[in-house]
C-alpha cells in the first residue's frame, strides 16, 4: 500500500546510512550521465519523494527480468529503493495469491488513480489473437493490461518482451505476441529492454522518475538515453582489437584466448545499444564480452530473428546462396531467350541486306 | 534494285552488331580518354570528335534492338529512333573525322575497339546513302576504272617503261606460276615509281620470280574506306581471282595500311574462305622492304587548315608512344611483331615516327636512306608532295586528294 | 531494427536476385550475338593475347597519361579504393564468407577508413571533372550521374555508419545496406556492367589484334 512516508524516512528506517544513500545518489547521477552538481539535488529529491505505488504486471515472460531485478536486491543500496516504493502488486514476489492478489491490484489502482506506475514484463497476445495463450486469474493479458494502465501515470516496459515483443514474438510468433507499446498508445512509456535488463537500469529509471517526477530522456525506441545512448561496440574494451583488425576466428583459438574482437564470431555489439560494457553485470564483475562471448543484441527489437548468434552482423539473414543459385538459373534462361531473339533479329536484318553497288552510291 | 535508304541503313546497323560490339557498348563508361587519343579532337579541341560519340547512332540501334532495358524503353516510347537527318549529321564524324587509325582502340581502358565499330557503322552509312561524295567517287572509279585515283593499266605500263629504262631490269607482267605478286597503290605508281624499281632489284638479287598482274595491280580498296563490304569484296575478288589464276604463292600487300588490311585480313572473311596463296606485307618481301608510316594525315590536314585560319601557330603534336603503331590512314590497324615498335619519340616535325628493330636511334626512319623511305618522307611533306604530283602529272590523283582534304576540312 | 532486418533479409534477397539475373542475362544477351567465323590466316594467337590484354589494359599508354591525367589518376585511386573498401573491410569479408565460404584477412579499420575518404575525394574530383571537361560533359547523360550517385552512396553511408555519425546505428547500417542493394539492382542495366563486360571487351580487343600478330 502506498503510504505518506517519504523515501528518506523509509531508507533511514531500513538502516541505510547517509553515506550509503549519497553513494547511491552519486551512482544514479553518473548512470544517468548527470553532472556531479546534481547529486545533492538527487539526494534532496529522493529524501522528499513520496513512495509511489507500483503495479508490476507479468505476462508472457520467463521471470528472468524479475530475477535480474532481485539481483540488485539484498546487499546493495539500489535494492533498497524497492523498499522505498510501494510495490503493491507483483505476482511473483507478493505473498498474496488468487483473489487477494487481484484485490490488491484493484485497491492500489483506486487509491492512486492517475499517479501509480505500471511496470510490465513480458509481451501479450495481441488483441487479434487467441487470448487463451496467456491469462491471469481468468483475465486475458490484454484486458488486464488495458484495465491497469487506464489510471497509470506512466508505463515502464521492463525486458525485451515487454518493450519489443522479445522471444514470444520471434518467428513464427504463434501467440501473436505484441509489445506493450503496440497496444498502449495514450500513456508515457519507457522501454527498458534487455534479456534481461541490467538491474541498475531498471532501478535507475525508477529513481529518475522519483527524482524528477517525470520520465528520463528517451531515444527513438523510447529507451532511456542515459543507459541506451551508446552502443556496446563503442564502449567495448575489445574495440581496439576491432580497429586493428585482430579477430578471434573461433572460441578456442589464440585470438579468443588473447581477448581479441569477437565480431567474426557473431558479436552484435555494433548494433546493440545498452550499458553492459560500462555498468557490467553481477555487481560490476563481468559482462558477456568480457566472459568471451559476443553480444547477442538482446536489447534490440527482434534480436531473435536478426541472424544466427554466431554469424557476423554483416551476414544477411536469409539464405542468399539458394536465392543466388535460382537467380543465376533464371538469368541464364532469360539471357538465352533474349540472346536467341537477338540472333534471329540480327540474321533477319542480314537477310534484308541488299548488295550495295556503286551505281546505287552514285544515285544516293 | 532499290536505292539507298535509311531502312537499308538500319538493317545493316542491326546486321553488323556482334558480340564484341555489344560488349564494347556495354563497357563504355564515358571516361573520354578516347578523345585524348584522337588526332581530330587533340588538334581541334572540339568534343564532337570524341571517338565513341561518332558511334552514337550505332549505339542507339544496339540499345534499342539488343538490350533488355533498351527494348523496354522502346516499348514505352522512351527511346529516340535513329533518323536520316541524324545520319547525315554523323557523316562528318564517321568519315571526315576518322582515319580509323585505331589510337582510340588502343587507349580505351575497358578495351573497346572503337575503330572496328567505326568500320562496321560505315556499312549502315553507305546503305543509307550517307557516304561522302569524294569516297563515292573513289569507290566508283575503283570499281569501274580499276583505281580510285583513275590510274589505268596504260599509265602503269608507262611507268614500268621508265623504271625498266632506269634500272635496266625487266618488270614481269602476268607471268603464270610466278612466286610473288606485289600489289601497288596509285600513289606508288604515279608518285613513287622508284618503289617498282626497288622491287625489281630486290627480287633479282634474291633470285625470286615475281609478276605484276595487269588486271589486279591496284592494292588500295575504296570499299574498305567507304565502309561497304560489298564493294570491298568486289575489289578483293579481283586480286584473289587473278592471283589464283596466275597461281602465285605470295601476294605482297602494299605499304598502305588500309590496302594491306583489306587484302590480308578482310578479304578471306568477305569471300568466306581462305586464300590459295599467302599475303605478305611489303616489308616481309625477303625482309628487306620494311617500311611503315604512322598516319599524320589528319594532323596535316587540320594543321594546314589552321594555318590558313590563324596564320601560323601550330600546336604541339599529340603525345606519342603508342605501343602498337597502327596508324595508317583509312584502316591501317595492324602492326606485326618483330617491328620492334616499342616507343615512338616525337618527330620534331610533329608526327609519330616508327622505329625499327634494334637500336632505335640508329635505325629510325629519319636515318634510313632506302628509296621507299625517301618516298615516305616526301609523302609526309605536303607542299613538296603536291608539287611532285603536279610535276609528275598525277592530276587526277591530286584532284582526289584535294577533294578529300576539303571533306576533312569542312 | 525492423528496417535493418528487412534490408538484411528480403530486400537483400531481392537485390541479389535482380543483380544475378541481370548480369547473367546480359552476358548471354551479349555473347549470343556471336562472331563470324574467321577465314584469314592467323598470324598470332587469339586466346592468349586476349587474356594477356585483360591485364595489359590496366596499364595506361604513355600517350594519354598527361592529357588524361585527371581521369587516369582519379580512376585508379577510385577503383583501387573501391576494391579495398569492398574486399578488405572485415564485415564485408564476413559477408562474402557467408555466401561463398571463402575468407581472407582484412585491413585494420583506420586504414580502410582513410582509403574510404580518399576514394570519396577521388569520386568527387571525377564528378567535377565530368561536369567541367567538355568531352566528358558532352558524353554524360542521366545514366552517368545516376551511376555516380549509386556508387557514391554506399561508400558515403558505409563511412557514416562506421563513424556512427547518424544514430541509431541499425538505421544507418540499414541505409548503407539498402544503398548497396540499389547499386546491385542498377548495375546490370547501366554502364556499371563494365565491371563484367570489361573482361570481354579487353579480350576481344586483344584477340583481334593478337590474331593479326600485333604487338601490345
Amino acid at each position: 500500500m502506498a503510504d505518506s512516508t517519504t523515501l528518506g524516512e523509509s531508507l533511514r528506517r531500513n538502516g541505510v546510512s547517509r553515506r550509503g544513500f549519497l553513494k547511491f545518489c552519486a551512482a544514479t547521477a553518473s548512470m544517468m550521465a548527470l553532472p556531479p552538481s546534481m547529486i545533492p539535488r538527487i539526494a534532496e529529491a529522493l529524501e522528499k519523494a513520496r513512495r509511489p505505488s507500483v503495479i508490476w504486471l507479468s505476462f508472457q515472460e520467463c521471470t528472468g527480468c524479475t530475477e535480474s531485478l532481485t539481483r540488485s536486491h539484498a546487499p546493495t543500496v539500489e535494492g533498497l529503493i524497492f523498499d522505498s516504493i510501494s510495490l503493491d502488486y507483483h505476482h511473483t514476489l507478493q505473498v498474496a495469491s488468487g483473489e487477494q492478489a487481484e484485490a490488491a491490484r484493484e485497491a492500489a489502482m483506486h487509491e492512486n488513480m492517475g499517479k501509480y506506475i505500471v511496470v510490465v514484463d513480458g509481451s501479450i497476445p495481441g488483441p487479434g489473437s487467441n487470448p487463451g495463450y496467456s491469462t491471469i486469474a481468468g483475465i486475458s493479458n490484454y484486458d488486464m493490461l488495458m484495465d491497469t494502465v487506464k489510471g497509470a501515470a506512466a508505463v515502464v516496459s521492463v525486458g525485451t518482451c515487454a518493450a519489443f515483443g522479445g522471444l514470444p514474438k520471434a518467428r513464427p510468433n504463434p501467440s501473436g505476441a505484441v509489445a506493450i507499446q503496440d497496444v498502449v498508445k495514450d500513456k508515457p512509456i519507457v522501454n527498458v529492454p534487455g534479456c534481461p535488463p541490467i538491474p541498475q537500469v531498471i532501478t535507475g529509471v525508477l529513481a529518475h522518475y522519483l527524482v524528477f517526477g517525470k520520465l528520463p530522456e528517451l531515444d527513438s525506441l523510447k529507451r532511456p538515453l542515459a543507459f541506451y545512448g551508446q552502443s556496446i561496440h563503442d564502449r567495448c574494451y575489445r574495440r581496439p582489437f576491432y580497429d586493428k583488425g585482430l579477430f578471434a576466428e573461433n572460441f578456442n583459438d589464440e585470438g579468443a584466448r588473447k581477448g581479441w574482437c569477437l565480431y567474426r564470431l557473431g558479436c552484435k555489439g555494433p548494433m546493440t545499444y545498452n550499458a553492459c560494457a560500462t555498468l557490467k553485470w553481477g555487481l560490476g564483475w563481468s559482462w558477456p564480452v568480457e566472459s568471451g562471448h559476443g553480444c547477442l543484441g538482446c536489447s534490440e527489437p527482434d534480436f531473435w530473428d536478426a541472424g544466427g548468434f554466431y554469424q557476423a552482423l554483416s551476414i544477411p539473414t536469409s539464405n542468399v546462396t539458394r536465392t543466388a543459385a535460382a537467380a543465376v538459373a533464371a538469368g541464364a534462361v532469360i539471357g538465352v531467350a533474349a540472346g536467341l531473339a537477338n540472333k534471329a533479329k540480327k540474321s533477319g536484318a542480314a537477310k534484308k541486306h541488299q548488295t550495295v553497288t556503286v551505281d546505287q552510291l552514285g544515285k544516293g | 534494285m532499290s536505292s539507298l535508304s535509311i531502312e537499308r541503313g538500319l538493317y545493316d546497323f542491326k546486321a553488323v552488331i556482334d558480340a564484341p560490339i555489344a560488349s564494347y557498348f556495354s563497357s563504355c563508361v564515358h571516361c573520354g580518354l578516347c578523345a585524348e587519343a584522337c588526332l581530330f579532337y587533340v588538334e581541334t579541341g572540339d568534343p564532337k570528335y570524341t571517338p565513341i560519340r561518332k558511334l552514337e547512332p550505332l549505339r542507339r540501334v544496339w540499345e534499342q534492338e539488343y538490350t533488355i532495358v533498351g527494348k523496354l524503353k522502346k516499348l514505352v516510347g522512351l527511346s529516340k529512333p535513329v533518323t536520316d537527318d541524324e545520319l547525315e549529321e554523323w557523316k562528318e564524324l564517321l568519315y571526315a573525322s576518322c582515319t580509323m587509325c585505331g589510337r582510340c582502340s588502343q587507349v580505351c581502358p575497358v578495351g573497346n575497339d572503337i575503330a572496328y565499330m567505326v568500320r562496321k557503322a560505315r556499312e549502315g552509312m553507305v546503305s543509307s546513302g550517307h557516304a561522302p561524295e569524294p569516297l563515292v567517287g573513289a569507290a566508283t572509279r575503283a570499281v569501274k576504272i580499276g583505281s580510285p585515283m583513275g590510274v589505268k593499266w596504260p599509265a602503269v605500263q608507262n611507268q614500268i617503261k621508265h623504271v625498266e629504262a632506269d634500272t635496266g631490269l625487266k618488270i614481269p607482267i602476268d607471268v603464270q606460276g610466278a612466286e610473288y605478286m606485289p600489289l601497288l597503290s596509285s600513289m606508288e605508281i604515279i608518285n613513287f615509281p622508284e618503289y617498282l624499281g626497288a622491287l625489281a632489284k630486290i627480287f633479282k638479287q634474291a633470285g625470286i620470280t615475281w609478276t605484276i598482274a595487269s588486271k589486279a595491280f591496284e592494292a588500295t580498296n575504296a570499299g574498305l574506306q567507304i565502309g561497304s563490304s560489298d564493294i570491298e569484296r568486289e575489289l578483293v575478288v579481283r586480286v584473289v581471282d587473278e592471283a589464283e589464276r596466275l597461281g602465285v604463292k605470295f601476294v605482297i600487300g602494299p605499304e598502305c595500311g588500309h590496302a594491306f588490311n583489306a587484302i590480308r585480313w578482310d578479304g578471306p572473311e568477305l569471300i568466306g574462305r581462305p586464300y590459295k596463296f599467302r599475303v605478305l606485307p611489303a616489308r616481309h618481301g625477303r625482309d628487306q622492304l620494311r617500311r611503315h608510316a604512322g598516319c599524320r594525315y589528319p594532323q596535316l590536314v587540320l594543321r594546314r587548315r589552321r594555318r590558313r585560319e590563324q596564320h601560323g601557330g601550330v600546336r604541339a603534336p599529340p603525345a606519342q608512344g603508342l605501343r602498337r603503331q597502327a596508324q595508317a590512314a583509312g584502316g591501317g590497324r595492324a602492326r606485326a611483331p618483330g617491328d620492334g615498335v616499342r616507343q615512338l619519340p616525337a618527330d620534331d616535325r610533329g608526327g609519330p615516327r616508327a622505329l625499327q628493330d634494334g637500336d632505335p636511334d640508329r635505325r629510325s626512319h629519319r636515318d634510313d636512306r632506302r628509296a621507299p623511305e625517301r618516298g615516305l618522307r616526301r609523302l609526309l611533306e605536303p607542299r613538296q608532295n603536291a608539287n611532285d604530283l603536279r610535276r609528275q602529272g598525277g592530276a587526277g590523283g591530286q584532284r582526289e586528294m584535294n577533294s578529300y582534304d576539303r571533306t576533312l576540312s569542312r | 531494427m525492423d528496417f535493418l532486418l528487412w534490408v538484411r533479409g528480403p530486400a537483400f534477397d531481392v537485390a541479389v536476385a535482380i543483380f544475378l539475373i541481370g548480369v547473367v542475362a546480359r552476358l548471354f544477351e551479349i555473347l549470343l550475338l556471336g562472331r563470324k567465323p574467321l577465314h584469314s590466316e592467323p598470324k598470332g594467337g587469339e586466346f592468349g593475347n586476349g587474356m594477356a590484354e585483360i591485364f595489359k589494359r590496366s596499364v595506361p599508354l604513355p600517350d594519354i597519361v598527361k592529357r588524361g591525367a585527371v581521369t587516369l589518376v582519379g580512376g585508379y585511386v577510385f577503383h583501387i579504393g573501391l576494391f579495398i573498401t569492398i574486399f578488405l573491410f572485415v564485415p564485408h569479408i564476413e559477408l562474402i564468407n557467408s555466401i561463398f565460404g571463402v575468407r581472407w584477412p582484412g585491413l585494420p579499420n583506420p586504414v580502410v577508413d582513410g582509403v574510404t575518404v580518399v576514394t570519396m575525394v577521388a569520386m568527387v574530383v571525377l564528378l567535377v571533372h565530368r561536369l567541367l571537361q567538355p568531352v566528358k560533359r558532352m558524353l554524360s547523360g542521366f545514366e552517368d550521374y545516376l551511376t555516380w550517385v549509386v556508387t557514391f552512396l554506399p561508400i558515403l553511408t558505409g563511412w557514416i555508419a562506421y563513424h556512427r555519425l547518424v544514430n541509431p546505428y541499425p538505421l544507418i547500417l540499414g541505409i548503407h545496406i539498402l544503398t548497396v542493394e540499389l547499386l546491385l539492382i542498377v548495375l546490370p542495366f547501366t554502364k556499371l556492367m563494365h565491371a563484367f563486360t570489361l573482361f570481354l571487351s579487353r579480350w576481344y580487343n586483344g584477340a583481334v589484334y593478337g590474331r593479326r600478330g600485333v604487338q601490345s
